[in-house]
């Protein structure tokens, strides 16, 4: 699998960073001047869920709930027994947290096109601290049948996640996180619902004897991780998982064959979330050694993006490690 | 406003008895279900099926049709035997409820039975998706839509905040085309609604919800006509009918008693009618209209 076109200033100190979810906001907005059936709803979260840059171009095609996920889930299920192509937004701690089984009854059993997107996942809210915090949302979303899950690593792979569910006849929820997040894809990198792409592979000199898998705003320290290991001689390819459901299966089969040895990397608990779908897969079809890079069994607290990400072992550092771990293993 | 002939009207009452016999005999079949609610909203499915609703049974992805949710899904009995009744399907499929394989699934299902509008059971998601529906009707079609979104409620339900959380919304989006019907026979599964939670002063709540309230006798064909006609006058704000029914309505034995909200005839409390016997009195009741007329089996 070759390389694809990635940020050319990825490596560099000063890289540019933009919040992944402003990507869904101008997503959004290009969905609905796509597409007329594109409508949006939202809980009190306009300007921080960026659903606002589609409010103002489609006053009459945007919906105000208040504050009431449970109602607003079930709200979207209805416009899209209608026709319309609902999408619904808050932060992921209360929406698909909160209203998970309006989620799973109205939308999901009832099969109807309609998107759920959840802005401020991750540990790297930050200040908010723990209640706010969403690090379980990907467990409780993929276990929903029909439900395609997708946690796009930066703003420009979001508005590609975006414009590809509004097209996709089903169920979606996209996962929105962190503050800044590096830039590492660009337009020209491709993005299709269901595949995952290699974004870093060493030098041929250095001998390749891990794979990471990474998902959502933690890819950028995968391959700075990546890229570390190179360094130390240690061969590491990172396979970018946008995905999380369906999963890329050739991708992560053919990774776990070359490698011999997996670290998962997501900003979630360790227990159900993509790492947990890796070894799923892998358990039954081609059993490889796993380390899972995630929050480990904990709930949150305040603090800056970066020190939580370093303190629940998230970090580049961290990631170095358990590489080192799982080849040793 | 416009009356029902009394030939209508006895029509209309002959009809929800033959609903009301199949909704006995397909929870016999089935083995298990809800009689209570079934029972007492015959009467109202039976006006909305045969007079009110905009659609057709032989065409039931007509894109005009008027959409009717059942919000309370376990209620599903009085919906299939109507549907059946109506034309939708044959009324001997009624006798698969809750079978391996059926399409009258234990709560409806919108992929299993196409003609359904909606899965349900998960109680207070309704009403929310009737809002949705008609809010995706305005984008459409403006405030001059006249199609109409029916939503049917139980009183129990009413317990769920999100059944509020909708309330809220459709009264600020005043969508006159919303008509929500309650299902007011005062008892859920653990007891009387009043003792469970109370819901009173049920009309003002509403009303101070931002909606247009009527207080209906819900076996009465005439009252539910007139309501629903009032209901589609309104022009500013949605709708609610509180229809007070009789829970178990049609059989004695059943009629008013929480204990059979979530029991079949055959395994309903004994105290009244033996166990072994309830299923053949049910059916005699409503074969000879609580012995006004003579049956079969009865020498004249």
């Amino acid at each position: 699998m070759n390389i694809v076109p990635l940020n050319p200033k990825l490596f560099d100190k000063d890289v540019e960073q933009a919040p992944i979810r402003q990507g869904f906001g101008d997503g959004l907005l290009e969905a609905g001047e796509q597409d007329s059936r594109v409508v949006a709803l939202c809980a009190d979260l306009t300007e921080s869920t960026t659903i606002h840059i589609f409010k103002k171009r489609f006053p009459e095609r945007y919906v105000q709930v208040g504050i009431s996920e449970q109602s607003m889930a079930s709200v979207a299920s209805g416009m899209a027994a209608m026709g319309k192509i609902p999408f619904f937004s808050s932060y992921a701690m209360f929406s698909p947290g909160r209203n998970w089984e309006q989620i799973r009854t109205t939308i999901c059993y009832n099969h109807v096109n309609a998107k759920v997107i959840g802005s401020h996942a991750g540990i790297s809210v930050g200040p908010d601290g723990g209640t706010h915090q969403a690090i379980e949302d990907i467990a409780i979303t993929r276990v929903i049948p029909r439900m395609v899950v997708i946690a796009p690593c930066d703003k420009i792979e979001a508005q590609k996640a975006t414009l590809a569910a509004a097209k996709y006849d089903g169920p979606v929820y996209i996962r929105l996180a962190r503050e800044g997040t590096p830039i590492v894809t660009t337009a020209e990198t491709p993005f299709a619902i269901g595949k995952a792409e290699i974004f870093f592979a060493p030098k041929e000199d250095v001998p390749l004897q891990v794979g990471i898998i990474a998902t959502g705003s933690l890819v950028h320290n995968a391959i700075m991780a990546a890229k570390e290991l190179e360094t130390a001689g240690i061969g590491a390819k990172v396979l970018n998982l946008p995905t999380i459901k369906p999963l890329d299966e050739e991708a992560v089969r053919s990774l776990a064959k070359e490698c011999r040895a997996i670290v998962t990397v997501e900003e979630h608990q360790r227990k159900g979330g993509m790492g947990s779908a890796v070894a799923e897969f892998l358990a039954q079809t081609l059993p490889t050694k796993q380390e899972f890079i995630g929050v480990d069994d904990h709930f949150g607290q305040s603090g800056t993006p970066n020190e939580l990400v370093e303190y629940y072992g998230m970090g580049t550092k961290a990631i170095v490690e358990a590489a080192k771990k799982v080849i040793a293993r | 406003m416009e009356h029902l002939s009394d030939a209508r009207i006895k029509e209309l009452e002959l009809k929800a008895n033959d609903i009301r016999k199949t909704i006995i005999e397909m929870l016999i079949a089935a083995g298990s279900g809800h009689t209570a609610g079934p029972l007492g909203m015959a009467d109202i499915f039976t006006l909305l099926y045969f007079e009110a609703l905009r659609h057709d049974p032989k065409n039931p992805e007509w894109p005009e049709r008027d959409r009717l949710i059942l919000s309370n899904g376990h209620i599903c009995p009085v919906l299939y035997a109507t549907m059946a009744h109506a034309g939708y399907f044959p009324v001997a499929e009624c006798n698969t409820l809750r079978k391996f394989g059926t399409r009258l699934q234990g709560h409806p299902h919108r992929e299993w039975l196409p003609c359904v509008e909606t899965s349900s059971g998960p109680l207070g998601s309704g009403l929310s998706q009737a809002v949705g529906m008609a809010l995706a009707e305005r984008i459409d079609h403006g405030k001059q839509s006249n199609r109409f979104f029916y939503v049917l409620m139980g009183d129990g339900e009413l317990d769920c905040g999100q059944i509020w959380e909708a309330a809220m919304l459709a009264g600020k989006e005043k969508l006159h085309n919303l008509i929500g019907i309650i299902d007011r026979n005062n008892i859920q599964i653990d007891g009387f609604t009043e003792d469970i939670m109370p819901l009173e002063p049920l009309k003002e709540k509403w009303e101070s919800f931002g909606w247009h309230v009527q207080e209906i006798d819900g076996h009465n064909m005439q009252a539910i006509h007139d309501a629903l006609n009032e209901a589609k006058a309104v022009f500013n704000k949605p709708s609610i009918i509180i229809a007070h029914t009789i829970p178990g309505k049609g059989v004695d034995f059943t009629e008013r008693r929480f204990e059979w909200h979530g029991n079949i005839p055959g395994k309903g409390p004994a105290n009244v009618v033996p166990k072994e016997k309830q299923a053949e009195e049910a059916l005699a009741e409503l074969r000879t209209l609580r012995g006004l007329i003579k049956s079969e089996h009865e020498s004249c």
